[in-house]
């Protein structure tokens, strides 16, 4: 020990670190300890640094930062002791990576190392640069480790070839200089080397195809008789490891075949028998044997078909799978897999063992032999392998009940062979596994079930059955709300009975309980309750008797503290009140949506249901905006609402959100435009689908006037969320060509029907030439008279609309009505004013509706 | 290819890291959290091959210490279990009968064992015999160097005093 040395040796540090009682007392001795490091390295004293990289070593394996260290590892490396260089290139390995610049500085000392009389120095680099090699050091080092691969000594020999391993990956480029050098190692007798040298050509072989060419001529041979010279050999006790002579060899010599083997029949002939005789005399009882028989079970599956072959293949993974070792089982499940692509029998017979490890306790074993399961699935199989399935869902643990029902779902999507029995899986595993269940699958059990309409009453019986015992579940919950909805009447009326069902008496008053139930609940979540609010409003139409009692129900919800939850019930009391007459036209059945289009879109889409949530924010009267529910909510309320268009959208969710204000007259209730269409036509429709009951519920929103005849129409069509109303730029044609830039704008008629003719006149304030006065004139032109009048105007994004209250709604024959609006034009100048709008009136006691779209607005407003 | 080494203690400490895929210092305090995680909240029973993020980690436990291996999807994992058995008989004949604490106070060494045994991920030596030779040679150069660097400070510090 140098006695000049300061600071304390390793071991001490070591001890004194391990006797801190606390995180921070520990980080007070490191402190302390990389200060006196870091002066140690400003006085530059060559004695002590490897004592202070070895420290710097053990501070950074506790995970504190090093980086002053790392110029102590290049002086180390640049001295010329061992025990310097040793400690140095350590320290290199351990403190940097290769992305670190600094390593480019070492790049002169590796190759004058590389070129050292002293083959341990030689070693050492080799090392170094094996392990932590940019691709330009790399480059720049190739040509000498190419050299040391042929070097006198076998331990430099062999670290060179893994060194050069670790260059070809990097370089790929550099391959061809290495073919020659590897393929004279592979003659060799020491296991090392060989070993490194069959893993230097495996790697050329994957990387470049001339060297796969060449190796396949000149060395399949000779790799072959070298296997059976190790498979045959006396027993070496240097290499033994359980019986067999370095498995390790057997290993690689083995996967260098298959690569060699694969896709070339000649090749693969040649291996047959000593395949064979590995697969067959290699003792499996301890793991070394079982890597053995791993490999070469794996390299019999790669290389050309022997039929023979492969079945002593499959038979012993079938031997592996009722192995109790779970190593060997899981390795059977992987290589199964594979076995599947070409010899998919001989898997089949192992069915039920493989059933048995899906409900391994063993979680990765499980996880395969589900993936296995699903691959096995076929038409003839499906009803026995999902029952067992969902037999096990039944018992399965919480997190594996996910997957599981995951991959139950996939499969009965896949292969079902009836509706029936499709929906009936379905509805079991929603029993169990409810929440689990991601929303496109629910969505399309919907469309399954709105298709088959022979089903619809065994489906909704079904549910209200499950529904009774499963109620936490939250999507069975869902789906049985909305069929109860849309089906209620079959529910009760026992309507299409199966043959099969036992027949269940439920009253109107049951049905409704089960909805009732699903509001009041207090762990349903929002969609549910929201569901359940539409669903009464069906039912309410569809159950006249028992109509009070819904009523109630939903006038309770108008106290909610929930805004969807309120603005829904007070719209559906609405109806309820006051428009009895639309009601059984709003509910009537939904409109099948077409099953073949939604599995395109879905498979299409991405993930569905998010892309619609991440709408802008709309004005809502209450300024709350935040769920994601205000889709729908935005779809209910008859303002703006440009349902999504994207191409993601859900189907359902549109369907869900349409749901409230469509009628099957309407084309309301497909899902917006595809391009083409309407699309504002199919705004105002959806969000209005009468004008009586929209200007209502605006009322209620806004003011509290109950009467119809103070029309508040709010601001329609402010902030049009989505790209729609660009698009309606594209449609409406650009605005007239009579355009008057003058500051004084005539009149126009906008809007000429038998019955009415609507005027605009214009005036602009002063000094703001963006806003637009608009007085909107209505006369009747009929000869009866008109009530309930209503105007609604929607417009592009870049448009803003105010109304200001009419006149009057009151239009007798021949009479007038006027009515003022301000439009504020963000891109005045550069486009035109353009406006659809929505007349309603009540007329002989008939509801009409007219609309049409504005285009001739003066230029320049 | 082995993508790096670890070798954690029950506790969650770090005995030994041996990267040899490119990770950042971040990454790799996250891959070792994380694994650690894992690993050390699996039972006894359970199969030694836990599937992470694409790749397959193969761990074996011996006494405190967990010996993990990183290893790509198409690798054979039984063979990577001998490695880690390899490479802890080749530890046990060095330190004669090996426990936690050796691998603590002779970190370094155990260090330049693994770079007898691996270089780039891969098998080096089969034959334990090999790497022992190989180890003990270079402690033998290491020990002379030392002995010749002291005796010249002795006469140093003598001529000094």
């Amino acid at each position: 020990m140098n006695p000049f040395s300061s600071g304390t040796r390793l071991r001490d540090m070591i001890r004194s670190i391990r006797a801190c009682k606390t995180a921070a007392e520990e980080r007070g001795v490191v402190r302390k300890e990389c200060a006196e490091i870091r002066a140690s390295i400003n006085e530059n004293d060559p004695h002590d640094r490897h004592r202070n990289l070895a420290k710097l070593m053990f501070i950074h394996m506790l995970g504190y930062p090093t980086h002053f260290g790392q110029m102590e590892c290049l002086k180390l490396i640049a001295s010329p002791g061992f025990p310097e260089k040793r400690i140095g290139y350590l320290g290199l390995m351990l403190l940097l990576d290769e992305r670190q610049e600094v390593l480019m500085l070492v790049t002169n000392s590796l190759k004058q190392d590389l070129n050292h009389t002293n083959q341990y120095v030689v070693g050492l680099a080799l090392c170094a640069l094996g392990n932590i090699c940019s691709a330009e050091m790399a480059r720049d080092l190739a040509p000498e480790v190419e050299r040391l691969i042929q070097f006198r000594d076998p331990n430099i020999r062999k670290k060179a070839a893994l060194c050069s391993t670790r260059i070809v990956r990097k370089v790929p480029d550099l391959a061809e200089n290495f073919i020659n050098a590897a393929s004279s190692l592979l003659k060799e007798k020491h296991h090392g080397v060989l070993i490194t040298g069959v893993q230097l050509c495996y790697e050329l072989c994957k990387i470049n195809d001339e060297a796969l060419e060449f190796f396949r001529k000149k060395c399949t041979e000779g790799l072959i008789k070298t296997l059976k010279d190790i498979t045959n050999s006396a027993y070496q006790p240097e290499y033994d490891v359980a019986g067999i002579t370095d498995p390790f060899l057997h290993i690689r010599l083995l996967k260098l075949l298959r690569v060699l083997g694969q896709g070339d029949a000649d090749a693969s002939d040649l291996m047959t028998d000593i395949l064979a005789q590995v697969a067959t005399r290699t003792e499996s009882n301890k793991n070394a044997g079982n890597a053995v028989l791993y490999e070469c079970v794996e390299t019999i599956m790669a290389i050309e078909d022997t039929s023979s072959l492969r079945v002593l293949a499959i038979n012993i993974l079938g031997r592996f799978l009722s192995n109790r070792d779970n190593n060997i089982r899981y390795v059977a499940l992987n290589m199964l897999m594979k076995a599947i692509a070409f010899d998919d029998q001989a898997v089949q017979r192992h069915r039920v063992t493989i059933l048995e490890c899906v409900k391994d306790p063993d979680a990765s074993i499980r996880k395969r032999a589900l993936e296995l399961v699903s691959l096995l699935v076929n038409a003839n199989n499906v009803k026995q392998l999902t029952k067992d399935l969902i037999d096990y869902l039944e018992i399965s643990d919480e997190d594996f009940k996910e997957d599981l029902s995951e991959k139950i779902c996939s499969i009965v999507d896949k292969f079902s062979p009836e509706k029936i029995w499709y929906i009936d899986q379905m509805l079991k595993v929603l029993s169990e596994a409810g929440k689990f269940v991601k929303d496109d699958v629910w969505h399309t059990l919907i469309v399954v079930i709105s298709n088959a309409s022979e089903l619809h009453g065994y489906t909704v019986r079904a549910l209200y059955k499950a529904v009774l015992t499963y109620s936490e579940q939250e999507t069975l919950v869902r789906v049985a709300i909305w069929c109860i909805g849309e089906y209620g009447d079959l529910l009760v009326n026992n309507v299409g009975m199966l043959g099969i069902e036992d027949p269940v008496t439920v009253t109107e008053c049951d049905a409704v309980d089960v909805i009732e139930d699903a509001i009041t609940r207090h762990n349903s979540d929002m969609t549910t309750k929201a569901m359940a609010l539409v669903a009464l409003l069906k039912l309410s139409s569809r159950f006249p008797s028992i109509s009070e009692r819904i009523k109630d129900i939903i006038v309770k919800q108008k106290g909610s503290l929930l805004l969807e939850m309120q603005q829904r019930a007070i719209e559906f009391n609405s109806i309820l009140d006051r428009h009895i007459n639309i009601r059984s036209s709003l509910v009537e059945r939904m409109p099948v949506p077409d099953e073949a289009a939604s599995r395109a879109r879905r498979s299409g889409s991405l993930p569905a249901s998010d892309s619609t949530m991440s709408k802008p924010s709309v004005s809502i009267p209450n300024g709350v905006t935040a769920a994601p529910l205000v889709d729908l909510l935005d779809l209910d309320s008859d303002d703006i609402l440009a349902p999504p268009t994207s191409s993601g959208v859900d189907f359902l969710q549109d369907l869900l959100g349409v749901d409230l204000g469509s009628s099957p007259a309407q084309s309301g209730a497909t899902p917006p435009p595809k391009a083409g269409t309407d699309l504002l036509l199919d705004i105002l429709s959806i969000g209005t689908p009468s004008p009586a009951q929209n200007s209502a519920s605006s009322i209620d929103l806004l003011s509290t006037a109950d009467t119809l005849s103070s029309p508040a129409p709010s601001s329609i069509a402010t902030t049009a969320p989505s790209g729609m109303f660009d698009l309606l730029d594209g449609l409406s044609p650009s605005p007239s060509k009579q355009a008057t830039n003058g500051p004084a704008y005539p009149p126009i008629v906008a809007y000429e029907s038998s019955s009415l003719k609507i005027e605009f006149s214009f005036s602009k304030m002063p000094g703001n030439p963006q806003t637009t006065n608009v007085q909107a004139t209505f006369i009747n032109l009929s000869p009866n008279t008109f009530t309930d009048f209503i105007f609604q105007a929607a417009v592009p994004k870049f448009l803003q609309l105010h109304l200001d209250p009419a006149s009057g709604n009151i239009l007798s024959a021949s009479g007038k009505v006027t009515q003022n609006l301000r439009v504020t034009n963000s891109q005045h100048g550069k486009k035109s004013l353009v406006m659809r709008m929505k007349i309603g009136y009540r007329v002989n006691g008939k509801d009409v509706l007219e609309e049409g779209q504005i285009n001739n607005f003066p230029r320049g407003l | 290819m082995i993508h790096f080494v670890l070798l954690v203690s029950r506790q969650g400490k770090v005995r030994l890291t041996k990267w040899y895929s490119p990770y950042t210092q971040k990454e790799r305090s996250k891959v070792i959290r994380e694994l650690s995680g894992v690993i050390l909240s699996r039972g006894p029973k359970l199969c030694n091959f836990v599937e992470w993020r694409g790749y397959k980690v193969v761990y074996k436990r011996y006494a405190s210490l967990y010996f993990c291996m990183c290893i790509d999807e198409d690798d054979n994992e039984l063979e990577v279990l001998e490695i880690i058995h390899h490479f802890v008989e080749i530890l046990d004949r060095y330190f004669g009968s090996v426990c936690e604490l050796d691998l603590i106070f002779h970190f370094h060494k155990a260090y330049y064992i693994l770079d007898e045994l691996l270089i780039a991920g891969e098998l080096q030596e089969s034959s334990k015999k090999t790497v022992a030779r190989i180890i003990s040679t270079q402690d033998q150069l290491v020990e002379a160097a030392k002995e010749e660097a002291g005796s010249i400070s002795n006469i140093i510090a003598q001529a000094t005093k």
